[in-house]
């Protein structure tokens, strides 16, 4: 009798995993590689948009539009730290991989809110779909990222667009799990009361559920942000242009002063695009008893005009 | 022909029951049959039974409370009134309509127009100002915004909270708050309050500034009022009537006198021991046969006790009760100090 297959049994068995792996993405590829196109046009048409018109746009007409949009959405001081930040990311000579990193995270946080935020709220109302979403969510954040490169290059190529795509994999589990754990965190009486005024479920939603579990909403949606500027680097290894790229052939090149810039520009960028985004999550009380349009210039425009009439 | 209308309550709650679990049903039956009791019910099925066999009915205008310790099943009795929870069995009409009856929407419509609710820990929205607060009861029926606010102000106004409306509510004290869950409750002017314990968890002092104001202010606008509490005194004092609730069920319905003199059951009597009964005693309870001395001043029998003891304190030495013509009994000294006496032994 040969004891070595009971004493080290996988020098001999094992299962055949990478031929699957190979074979059930040769099955996907050559079944619905059309299906996978069909997902690339959308995110196409929409960085496309984003990095046409940073490209096209003088330099200091975007730091201004940028500044004054800080200004509007959020306050202030963040449309200083905008101002400040960009004229950094000029100075420092990554204006436009800066550019090319901001077009696809913009892309990135737009697609993954889009999806995020309402699949949260699904969850949140349905334990049926949580209970499915949940193992997906665990999976999502525990495989390494770099595992998932080669099937997205199979399946969607390289370059910016699957850049995005695989930059929204990575990002969007915080704000699915964040909206769904804000939302069942609400307290109940609250709930119960705009349920005892008759309020239909979808207002109830609106005005009172949402609106209670927005630091938690927002705490997701920092998240996503965080994770698709990590992600940036790790994408430049699909190609994908920008700051990521300057990481990545400083690592390989050895080359401190590239690396730095575009590690740099990253921190710069992050702090920006933060802001801003906190600054949707402010409540009209937060703004000073003020909307959203009747703060930061155009607030101020609106009482020029209103001084003139 | 002139058309007979039926005689309506306000609420009616017919042998109401409510039992939590996934096995309901099966208790419900064991439990109509006699054969489980509230903690047998829990060993047997994992049920909870929360209101067990509840009938009673307000009024229109008048003020029910519903008093019982913490666990005997008053919050889950009045959450049925406006549907947030299902009954297991029975019935539960709305001017004579079965509340189970409704399709979403008009349930939302009850629920809005029909009924107001204050909740014990106020439940105001955090993030809305008191004047939204208030008004969110009109912005779902989608009132024009104009009138909200004017609707919002006059509900402050009336609860002594006028020219808050543009605070929030963690920048209002708790009694404040729950000045603002009252006006909530009567902004859309629904017909129907229901109060979960709305002043318990207030300092006495303001709790008793508002169990005032809301008499004094239910006497002007006749509203019906399902009230909660788990205090004996605030039922004496607020209800026209009180049920008396243990472990789900309603062990006794009366007046605030009956329930004091006449208790029903061992459970309520030994509830309303601490309460001294000289305040609900009136001349018929302690006068005796016969005819008082020519000269005595004369009471009717409905008289209360304090208005006897008056009169014996400015000189009378018996008393003649009448109902105006016909003589009913006399009130000697010594009958009101024997109904002292009772009372005080039976504290
Ligand atoms: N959702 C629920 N699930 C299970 N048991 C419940 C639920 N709500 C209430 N109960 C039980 O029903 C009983 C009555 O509760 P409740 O109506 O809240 O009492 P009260 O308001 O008089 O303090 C309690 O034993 C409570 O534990
Ligand atoms: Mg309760």
């Amino acid at each position: 009798m040969d004891w070595s297959v009971i004493l080290d049994p996988f020098a001999s068995v094992q299962l055949p995993l990478s031929q699957w792996a190979n074979e059930s993405m040769t099955w996907l590829t050559s079944n619905y590689r059309s299906f996978f196109q069909a997902i690339k046009a959308p995110v196409k048409w929409a960085l496309d948009l984003v990095e046409d018109g940073l490209r096209d746009s003088p330099q200091s007409i975007i730091i201004i539009v940028f500044t004054l949009f800080a200004w509007q959405v959020a306050n202030r001081s963040t449309a200083i730290i905008t101002f400040f930040g960009l004229i950094a990311i000029g100075l420092i000579g990554a204006w436009d991989p800066a550019m090319t990193s901001f077009a696809v995270l913009v892309t990135a946080v737009a697609i993954s809110v889009a999806i995020g935020l309402p699949l949260g709220v699904l969850c949140s109302r349905v334990n049926f779909i949580w209970a499915l979403v949940r193992p997906v969510l665990d999976f999502m954040q525990t495989i390494p990222s770099f595992t998932y490169l080669v099937p997205v290059i199979l399946l969607f190529g390289i370059g910016n667009v699957p850049g995005v795509i695989v930059t929204v994999f990575f990002a969007i589990p915080p704000l699915i799990r964040l909206t769904n754990l804000g939302l069942r965190e609400v307290r109940a009486d609250l709930v119960e009361a705009a349920d005892a005024f008759g309020a239909t479920p979808f207002k109830r939603l609106w005005s009172i559920e949402i609106p209670l579990a927005r630091p938690t909403i927002m705490t997701g949606v920092n998240q996503t942000v965080m994770l698709s500027l990590v992600m940036s680097v790790i994408a430049s290894m699909i190609s994908v242009a920008g700051l990521g790229r300057l990481v990545l052939v400083g690592i390989s090149q050895l080359d401190l002063a590239r690396a730095s810039i575009g590690g740099l520009g990253i921190v710069l960028l992050a702090i920006i695009f933060d802001r801003i985004t906190q600054g949707f999550g402010f409540t009209r009380r937060d703004r000073g008893d003020r909307g959203l349009w009747e703060q930061g210039p155009m607030g101020w425009l609106r009482g020029k005009l209103r001084h003139q009439n | 022909m002139t058309e007979i209308m039926p005689h309506q309550n306000a609420i009616d709650c017919q042998n109401l029951w409510k039992i939590f679990g996934a096995r309901a049903d099966e208790a419900l039956v064991a439990a109509k049959n006699g054969e489980v009791d509230k903690d047998e019910a829990l060993k047997r099925f994992s049920c909870v039974i929360g209101v067990a066999d509840a009938s009673f009915s307000v009024a229109e205008g008048e003020i029910l409370c519903i008093m019982g310790l913490s666990g005997s099943g008053k919050s889950t009795i009045i959450r049925h009134v406006n549907r947030l929870i299902e009954p297991t069995d029975g019935q539960i009409l709305i001017e004579g309509r079965d509340v189970m009856g409704l399709n979403p929407k008009e349930l939302r419509q009850l629920r809005a127009r029909k009924i107001g609710m204050v909740f014990q820990h106020m439940a105001l929205w955090p993030h809305k100002s008191i004047a939204d607060n208030v008004a969110f009861g009109l912005e779902v029926q989608k009132t024009p915004k104009g009138q909200q606010r004017a609707a919002a102000e006059s509900a402050l106004e009336k609860v002594g909270l006028g020219g808050w409306s543009d605070r929030y509510p963690d920048q209002l004290s708790g009694g404040m708050q729950q000045r603002v869950g009252l006006a909530r409750a009567m902004a859309a002017d629904p017909d129907i309050l229901l109060m979960d314990e709305p002043f318990s968890a207030l300092d006495p002092l303001i709790r008793k500034d508002l169990q005032d104001e809301f008499l004094k202010l239910s006497r002007e606008v006749k509203k019906t009022t399902l009230f909660i509490t788990h205090d004996l005194d605030e039922a004496m004092k607020m209800g026209d009537r009180i049920a008396i609730m243990k472990d789900g069920r309603i062990d006794q319905t009366g007046t605030p006198e009956s329930i004091v003199l006449r208790p029903e059951t061992d459970y309520v009597s030994r509830f309303v021991s601490s309460i001294s009964t000289l305040k609900y005693i009136s001349a018929s309870e302690i006068m005796t046969p016969g005819k008082a001395k020519s000269g005595a001043p004369e009471f009717g029998a409905s008289t209360p006790l304090p208005v006897l003891l008056a009169a014996f304190t400015e000189g009378a030495e018996e008393l003649a009760i009448t109902d105006g013509e016909t003589h009913l009994g006399r009130i000697s000294s010594t009958d009101i100090l024997q109904a002292v006496q009772t009372d005080l032994k039976r504290v």
